[in-house]
């Protein structure tokens, strides 16, 4: 278990100019020791090079990791003691079950007995006690990325487990089953966790801290909580949620805020700079309200659609699109009619080149 | 849902269906016609009398066919001995990308590439003592070499050139089948803690289990209908000691032009091959681990 | 990657196998520069009177030149017939289990197993009546004999290496078969394509005695003029030599075309 810090940047080149050249722009993170982390992006954000790198599969070209404060940046794998989970099971296919958990701690000489009592706990924790003769190769992709995990638990001073996109392969209905038993182990053990992923959803279940990431730039590190509530750039707020958050191009002037044509009077306490900028507030804090409200906007409501547990309304105003989350019991807008939306509340955030103002 | 095992799909006939029709037509028709001779005592081509068994019994008396076939399983043992192992070892030296990689893939096939009799005339001259350049390098080494004199010398030239001319078979099999593994295995082995030899024995050597068996049978068989390298090189000589199988066939049936006995002799070469080769394939099914109805390895 | 120790002792493997590999074809090409005079009275590591004579010979005898293109013509369309038939029939037995399935591999395999010589007479006597003789269509059609099951062979084999899972996410995320099968499945088995491919051209360039025996003129192929080369003043060494390195070019060109299909990695995974 051991605290990482990161503090580098990623160049595909030997002289990066731009932003372009980046894998990975200059970024500094700690990851704390026993922390289940998330990276969450979609492809191509950098989140594997990140992932790559902490684990020693990958150099850096600028900058340092350091695993409790060593310097481990030219450290291997094996040195710096990592266990990583690929995205498709990766297990000795002439192996039986125990033989794969076996293995990292015969390559380190430990002796055998101790091999075995180490084996039969992570087995037991794994609820793969009763496989352990079988040919891994035999079983089913799940049970596979369960030796692939194991084997990365079976050293128990292993300093971080790291995990890419681990559940890729799994059939969907067993896919909770394995995020399950991954927020049991991680209570359990308590080793420090980075799982990558593409899905908010995963993220956001396993993670205490997620970290957004979009285009090789660390956008904004928090709580689901957090993202939720007060996402720090734009797309964090367009990522995070389902669906995104609204975002309406405004502009504030003189204590007012103009929306396509509309004028709405902005809260006293709230300092904003003048200019052109954008609102964002997530579907579920879109109120329904009356026509001559304070803060009301007046929009044509183009689609209602029942979800189940709520009820989704898309609705224009000039060219913005605006979507609200309603409660399945509220009273519902019909299609092609007026309705009034709130758009201005708490919850509503204000973003000046795609930066959270406040 | 389970990954061991195949789904049952008859429609899947449609999909087979070309293969067999292109073989079946090269293979059927002829098989018949063969079938047909060597039941028949075809004294002109007017005059055929059937004979049932009979050839197939004189083939199988044969002395001289007996000592062919010995000379053949020798031969052929040893080709696999030496191929498959260096073959191997040689996809494993071969660059995995870049100029190099090119640059050595196509070296590496050449000799792939140039046709049998050629392959025999290359040799054929290398070995000579006057205009050769092993013949004339091993005689000023010492060696008394005659590849057309000592049965020895013709035996080890023979698979010297077999080995020369085919190995590359095998590696590139074996290339094909190492460049197929993703890297994640050897970031794997690399995390925990693999020595070179663990990742050779435990990743790199079963996931080309199933190329490998392509090349074992491939040799196998070719090496037991090799004709025309060594027929060239030495004539079957000194002697008839590197008559094999093949050659034995055709002098028979060239030389006596006899259809129905070399018909015979045809379909129990063609018996003989094939039990050998359900044997081996046998054999090496059993023995592996990931089966053809085993599912897919990640 | 790792230690350097174990690199250099492969390097050093690989090298001393490229010498091995080459100097019988060095020599080839070395006799190929000189007259048949030098080549049997002296001897030399280099051509003492270089000459391109032969090549001329090849290049201007109108025989020897069609040669080469009736061979490259069956051998194509063999190849692209092989390839086409064998691919479907190759995903199928690596993903379904019918009626008879391991039976009819096996019996593929077994068209493998009987000496060409076998199949002669009765190649002759069926070409005949059906009109094909010495067409270049009769060659390809006859060389899919062992062609097919081959390439069926290799490609079973890199298919089974693909887990189920990638069409089964396919399937799901709507992807039709035909689109699949070209836009994903055959970018995974790239070596495999590529090792089929270059196997058929290869065994179908070489084959000789199928290929002389259903060809007269219009679709001789270089192999069988190369034997001409035998005349009654011995053997013209010098000529075979040229024609000999002529005939390793078409092929050395091919695998130079498929190289990035084998020696490229396979990427796993569709993100």
């Amino acid at each position: 278990m051991a605290r990482i810090d990161l503090d580098l940047a990623h160049a595909y080149g030997p002289n990066p100019k731009e932003d372009g050249d980046y894998a990975l722009l200059p970024l500094k993170m700690s990851f704390a020791d026993g922390g289940a982390y998330a990276l969450l992006g979609p492809s191509g954000c950098g989140k594997t090079t990140m992932l790559n790198i902490m684990s020693g599969l990958l150099q850096p070209s600028h900058g340092t990791v350091k695993f409790d404060g060593v310097d481990v940046t030219a450290a291997s794998p094996q040195a710096r003691n990592i266990a990583q989970v690929f995205q498709f099971p990766v297990i000795y296919d002439t192996m039986t079950v125990a033989e794969n958990l076996a293995f990292p701690l015969r390559n380190r000489k430990v002796p055998a007995a101790q091999i075995k009592q180490r084996v039969g706990v992570i087995a037991e924790m794994l609820e793969m006690s009763g496989q352990l003769d079988q040919r891994a190769a035999n079983l089913s992709a799940d049970a596979k990325q369960k030796i692939s995990l194991g084997r990365g638990l079976v050293r128990s001073d292993v300093s971080a487990v790291l995990f890419d996109e681990p559940l890729t392969v799994i059939d969907p209905h067993l896919k909770w089953q394995l995020r399950r038993k991954l927020k049991q182990i991680h209570h359990e053990l308590k080793l420090t966790l980075i799982y990558v992923t593409h899905d908010q959803v995963e993220a956001l279940t396993f993670a205490d801290q997620v970290l957004v990431m979009t285009r090789g730039r660390a956008v904004q590190v928090g709580s689901a909580e957090a993202l939720f509530e007060r996402p720090q750039h734009t797309f964090v707020g367009h990522f995070i949620g389902s669906p995104g958050m609204n975002f309406l191009p405004v502009i504030a002037k003189g204590g007012q805020l103009q929306i396509a044509g509309q004028f709405l009077t902005l809260d006293a306490g709230l300092h904003l700079p003048e200019g052109d900028l954008k609102l964002g507030v997530r579907p579920e804090y879109v109120a329904l309200t009356a026509a001559g409200a304070p803060g009301a906007l007046p929009v044509q409501v183009t689609q209602v659609q029942d979800i189940g547990t709520y009820v989704l309304v898309t609705a224009r105003i000039g060219e913005q699109v605006l979507k609200a989350r309603l409660a399945p019991d509220q009273a519902q807008p019909k299609a092609g009619e007026q309705a009034w939306f709130q758009v201005l509340g708490t919850h509503s955030c204000f973003y000046k080149n795609e930066e959270l103002l406040a | 849902m389970s990954t061991t095992t195949k789904p049952v799909n008859q429609k899947a006939w449609w999909l087979i269906l070309p293969v067999f029709l292109c073989v079946a037509f090269s293979a059927i028709l002829p098989l018949m016609t063969v079938v047909n001779y060597s039941v028949q005592d075809i004294i002109s081509p007017d005059r055929r009398v059937f004979v049932g068994t009979e050839w197939f019994a004189a083939v199988m008396r044969d002395q001289d066919l007996h000592e062919a076939l010995w000379r053949q399983m020798v031969f052929s043992c040893s080709v696999l001995a030496v191929e498959i192992p260096l073959g191997v070892m040689l996809a494993l030296s071969m660059p995995a990308q870049g100029w190099k990689a090119s640059v050595v893939l196509v070296i590496v096939a050449l000799s792939l590439l140039i046709p049998w009799n050629v392959v025999g005339t290359i040799w054929q001259i290398f070995g000579r003592a006057d205009i050769g350049l092993m013949g004339s390098t091993l005689l000023k080494l010492g060696f008394d070499y005659s590849y057309t004199g000592n049965a020895l010398h013709a035996w080890l030239t023979v698979l010297l050139m077999d080995v020369w001319h085919w190995t590359p078979l095998v590696a590139l099999l074996g290339y094909a089948g190492l460049r197929s593994i993703p890297d994640a295995y050897y970031q794997a082995a690399r995390i925990d803690g693999a020595s070179k030899f663990a990742v050779f024995r435990y990743i790199q050597l079963p996931k080309m289990r199933g190329v490998l068996m392509i090349a074992v049978l491939l040799r196998f068989m070719d090496s037991f209908m090799i004709y025309t390298e060594p027929f060239v090189l030495t004539g079957g000589g000194p002697g008839n000691a590197t008559t094999f199988l093949s050659q034995y066939l055709t002098q028979k049936a060239v030389g006596q032009f006899d259809l129905g006995p070399a018909a015979a002799f045809s379909l129990i070469y063609f018996l003989i091959i094939l039990l050998l080769c359900f044997m081996l394939y046998n054999w090496m099914q059993a023995v592996g681990t990931a089966d053809k109805t085993e599912a897919s390895h990640g | 990657m790792a230690n350097k120790q174990p690199f250099q002792k492969r390097t050093i493997f690989l090298f001393c196998y490229i010498v091995f590999a080459l100097l019988p074809i060095y020599w080839m090409v070395n006799m190929s520069f000189k007259t048949n005079a030098e080549i049997l009275s002296s001897f030399s590591f280099f051509p003492q009177h270089f000459t391109w004579e032969n090549y001329k010979t090849i290049f201007t005898d109108a025989s020897w030149y069609s040669g080469y293109l009736n061979s490259l013509t069956y051998v194509a369309i063999n190849c692209v017939i092989s390839i086409t038939v064998a691919l479907p029939a190759a995903y199928a037995f690596s993903r379904y289990s019918f009626l008879g399935d391991k039976h009819v591999f096996f019996w593929l395999l077994t068209n493998r197993m009987t000496p060409p010589a076998v199949f002669l007479l009765p190649f002759f006597q069926l070409y005949s009546t059906l009109g094909l003789m010495d067409t270049h269509i009769a060659v390809a059609l006859a060389h899919l004999l062992f062609n097919v099951p081959l390439a069926v062979w290799i490609l079973e084999g890199f298919m089974s290496g693909i887990p189920r899972e990638i069409d089964e996410t396919a399937y799901i995320d709507g992807y039709s078969f035909p689109r699949f099968f070209l836009t994903i499945f055959l970018p995974l088995i790239k070596a495999g394509v590529g090792v089929a491919v270059f196997f058929c051209f290869m065994f179908s360039w070489v084959e000789l005695l199928l290929a002389r025996t259903l060809t007269s003129v219009n679709a001789k192929p270089i192999v069988a003029t190369m034997t001409r080369t035998v005349s009654a003043s011995g053997m013209d060494w010098a000529t075979l030599a040229a024609a000999g390195v002529l005939t390793i070019v078409p092929g050395a060109i091919v695998i130079w075309f498929v190289r990035h299909y084998i020696a490229k990695g396979f990427a796993m995974g569709r993100v």
